[in-house]
């Protein structure tokens, strides 16, 4: 068993030579042995501190209790009772920020916080049978869900559950949202989003794909003939850098990029249709998750070269510092407090270089970081076959066309009660990114719990 | 049931219309639309047109020019597409202008006809030119006769109509000092490009239909994004019509090429398995 100095047990990877070959996990999961060894470090703190770092408030003490003696059912049903998608969030959620930052274990010298995600995958994992699901009795009121994101399916789940008619309208052919044609299989494999998706669907829930709500069928429509409606479509268009040359041939915005490779499996072009680019040289501008994604899809599909530029340095960047670690052992380049400022195409227009600036950190900004300023004269041109902009995303201006009536905030994204999800809208309610912007799948989850009370609370009246 | 072929009928060589079963298309389309398929599982999304669409089936006319557009062409009747999704895109504005003429060249004839419907049905005088490149590809010309107040066709070869190109029938209308309030024009995108060319030296307003490589076709990719008038806009949630005065051409053009190469290698690898395709 893998033990590491400050007693976290590791967990076991493909090797980087290797998995730079394939799209497999690239983590590979706790044995039991691993699991209840891991668990046994827990202190049990009466003060429960590693809860008030999640976001959906998991009894994380009595779940980890449960695993070290072994009890592998009734520690799944803790963390099922507060998350629906634990294989999910055990894999993709922030836990460095989260649970494992508040975690007691910080504050005792040379050790490491438990690794609660990692034992929340393990028992995600597991081909447990919990007993069935008590679906209440069935109730004569419809809802429409509309997105079949994290949100979206949270939302649903629990509505089932609760006995109500449930329908999902989802644009694309799939359920998962983000964690479908967003997160790569290497990080969470389509089989851990298929299997939450047929429990969604084993709990009575219908799905509609390949409907885009507010474009193949109207917004009003389905609030006409649905008693409530919850909004969970996402942040999902793409934000570009806007600068000079942005249309080149071969730069793509990362949602591009992912959605040829995940959802329509252009990696095994020519044996799928659809195509993308393989070059040498790629540029992937951003150092946040969706970077790192991208940046490492891009050494999959054999690029030699991947860089990840970025504007601030290497302490402000938002990616987990877990896939900021599995980046560099698979080679990928960094270029810290770098600004493109343009992008210069050859005669056929296609991406031959980017004209770059040196920036230096000044003054915090509103988000309390330093603040990237360019350097004068630190100009210098990088060569690059293919770029991927990876700066954000943010609400599709369906959500403005579309959806007419709903009050939006500042940021083009719906307005809604912190706690309910509540819309201007009477029995319309959103959650998860399309509120919050970009954020993480745990906070769409939350978002869905809560709307699904709210939802209940309001239909039930 | 959804995305069904109800009828298949070929209306020239490697052009074919299918009639597809598809309940919101035939519920909330509007003329301008347009839809995404997906013909199988390891398929490519690809945008067409909604040529029509009514009750019982929604209208499709499609040219064979690579991988997928020639395996929707061997696809049967009763067959089902996978995926289905529309209708999608801005619909046409339509309005009363005053005179209007709608031109339409090779595939491109296809979906002039809802657009010029629609101006028809809203009192506009409407002349209507189509070109191909020879007699046989004119498609549509019984009811786009119908339709206009004044079809004018021309062939490359001279097949049928005069022979020439659209560009120089529009001309010759402005030589002849017809007034003309707005033009539409749909076509391959060199043939758009050069009739917004006339527009703007005559200032006057011409809305293209612009097809870039779509993947999603629903605003969440950006493969789509063109230049109108300096600003980035999507295709397929801000357009796809927009006023060809204002788009950089170029540009568009060397896009549409970005895959060519993989394009090729797809058509190739296609015809190796299922043989001669010439017949189609
Ligand atoms: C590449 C990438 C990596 C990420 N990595 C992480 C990570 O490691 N950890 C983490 O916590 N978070 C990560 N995130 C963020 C996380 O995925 C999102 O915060 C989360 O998925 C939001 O969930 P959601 O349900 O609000 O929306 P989404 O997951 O975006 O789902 C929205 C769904 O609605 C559908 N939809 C959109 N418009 C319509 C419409 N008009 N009609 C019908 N359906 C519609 C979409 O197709 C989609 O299926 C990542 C995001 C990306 C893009
Ligand atoms: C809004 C819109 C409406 C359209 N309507 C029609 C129509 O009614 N009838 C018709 O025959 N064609 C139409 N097209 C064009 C049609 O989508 C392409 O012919 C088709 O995608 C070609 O696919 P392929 O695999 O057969 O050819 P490929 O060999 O893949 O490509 C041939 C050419 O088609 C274009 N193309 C390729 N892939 C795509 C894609 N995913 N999206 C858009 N263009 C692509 C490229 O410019 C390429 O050079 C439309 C395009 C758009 C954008
Ligand atoms: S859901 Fe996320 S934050 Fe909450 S306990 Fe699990 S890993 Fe930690
Ligand atoms: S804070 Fe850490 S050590 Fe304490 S109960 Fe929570 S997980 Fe266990
Ligand atoms: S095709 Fe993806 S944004 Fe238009």
């Amino acid at each position: 068993m893998a033990l590491n100095h400050d007693g976290r047990t590791k967990m076991r990877e493909q090797d980087p030579q290797e998995r730079i070959k394939n799209f497999d996990e690239v983590a590979l999961g706790y044995t039991e042995e691993e699991a209840i060894r891991e668990a046994k470090r827990c202190m049990q703190c009466k003060t429960r501190n590693c809860m008030s770092g999640c976001p959906v408030g998991i009894d994380i003490p009595g779940m980890i209790r449960e695993i070290s003696k072994g009890n592998f059912k009734e520690a799944l049903m803790i963390l099922k009772s507060q998350n629906n998608l634990p294989a999910i969030s055990g894999r993709v959620c922030p836990q460095e920020t989260q649970c494992e930052k508040t975690c007691l274990l910080n504050n005792v010298k040379g050790k490491k916080p438990i690794a609660i995600g990692r034992l929340e995958r393990f028992l995600g994992d597991l081909n447990i049978e919990l007993d069935e699901p008590v679906i209440e009795e069935k109730k004569d009121k419809k809802v429409a869900v509309i997105g079949a994101g994290p949100a979206g399916l949270t939302v649903s789940s629990d509505l089932a559950k609760m006995g109500y008619d449930v329908t999902v309208y989802e644009a694309f052919n799939k359920a998962g949202g983000v964690l479908v044609y967003g997160i790569p299989n290497f990080r969470l494999p389509k089989d851990v989003v298929g299997r939450e998706v047929n429990y969604v669907e084993s709990l009575g829930v219908k799905f509609v794909y390949n409907q885009v709500v507010g474009r193949t069928i109207p917004f009003d429509y389905l609030r006409e003939r649905y008693d409530a409606v919850f909004i969970g479509i996402g942040a999902g268009a793409p934000r570009f850098l806007g600068i000079e040359g942005s249309n080149c041939n071969n730069i793509y915005s990362a949602s591009e990029f992912l959605t040829r490779v995940n959802l329509l499996g252009a990696n095994e072009f020519p044996v799928c249709d659809t195509p993308i680019k393989i070059l040498d040289k790629v540029a992937v501008i951003g150092a946040g998750n969706v970077s790192m994604d991208s940046a490492r899809v891009a050494k999959r599909l054999g690029a030699r070269n991947v860089m990840i530029v970025y504007r601030r340095s290497e302490e402000q960047m938002p990616a987990r510092y877990e896939e900021y670690q599995h980046a560099i052992e698979e080679g990928i380049e960094f270029h810290w407090l770098t600004q493109p400022l343009k992008y210069v195409g050859d005669i056929n227009n296609n991406v031959k270089s980017m004209k770059c600036i040196k920036m230096k950190l000044g003054e915090p900004d509103d988000s309390g970081r330093r603040r990237p300023l360019p350097i004068e004269g630190s100009e210098f041109t990088l060569n690059v076959g293919m770029v991927i902009e990876a700066i954000g995303q943010k609400a599709n201006s369906v959500l403005e066309t579309g959806f007419k009536g709903l009050k939006l905030n500042r940021w083009s994204c719906i307005e809604t009660d912190k706690n309910t999800g509540k819309t201007n809208i009477e029995g319309v309610y959103a959650g998860g990114d399309i509120v919050t912007g970009s954020a993480t799948v745990i906070e769409a989850m939350g978002a869905g719990k809560r709307a699904a009370k709210a939802i209940h609370e309001y239909l039930d009246d | 049931m959804n995305n069904k072929i109800i009828s298949k009928n070929k209306l020239a060589s490697k052009i074919y219309e299918f009639h597809i079963e598809h309940d919101t298309i035939s519920k909330f389309y509007q003329a301008g639309q347009f839809a995404i398929i997906r013909i199988s599982e390891n398929g490519e999304r690809i945008p067409l047109t909604i040529v029509e669409a009514k009750t019982d089936y929604s209208r499709f006319i499609v040219k064979c020019i690579g991988k997928t557009t020639y395996k929707l062409a061997l696809m049967k009747e009763g067959a089902e597409l996978l995926e289905v999704v529309g209708p999608l895109g801005n619909p046409t504005e339509v309005d009363y202008f005053g005179n209007v003429v709608v031109i339409g060249g090779g595939i491109g004839i296809a979906p002039i006809l809802p657009v010029a419907r629609a101006l028809k049905d809203k009192g506009n005088s409407l002349t209507v030119i189509i070109g191909a490149v020879t007699s046989e590809q004119i498609i549509l010309e019984d009811e786009l006769g119908k339709t206009a107040d004044n079809l004018i066709i021309t062939t490359d070869d001279g097949t049928a109509g005069e022979k020439g190109l659209v560009t120089e029938r529009l001309e010759e209308l402005i030589t002849n000092n017809k007034k003309i309030d707005r033009i539409w024009a749909i076509g391959p995108t060199v043939m758009m490009k050069f009739v917004s060319a006339i527009a703007k030296r005559e200032e006057i307003p011409c809305m293209v239909s612009l097809n870039p490589i779509m993947v999603d076709g629903t605003g969440m990719c950006g493969a789509c994004r063109v230049e109108i008038n300096g600003e980035m806009k999507f295709t397929c949630v801000d357009g796809p019509e927009f006023d060809g005065r204002f788009v950089n051409w170029n540009e568009l053009i060397k896009r549409q090429h970005q895959y060519k190469e993989e394009e090729e290698k797809a058509l190739e690898n296609f015809k190796k398995e299922v043989g001669d395709l010439s017949w189609l």
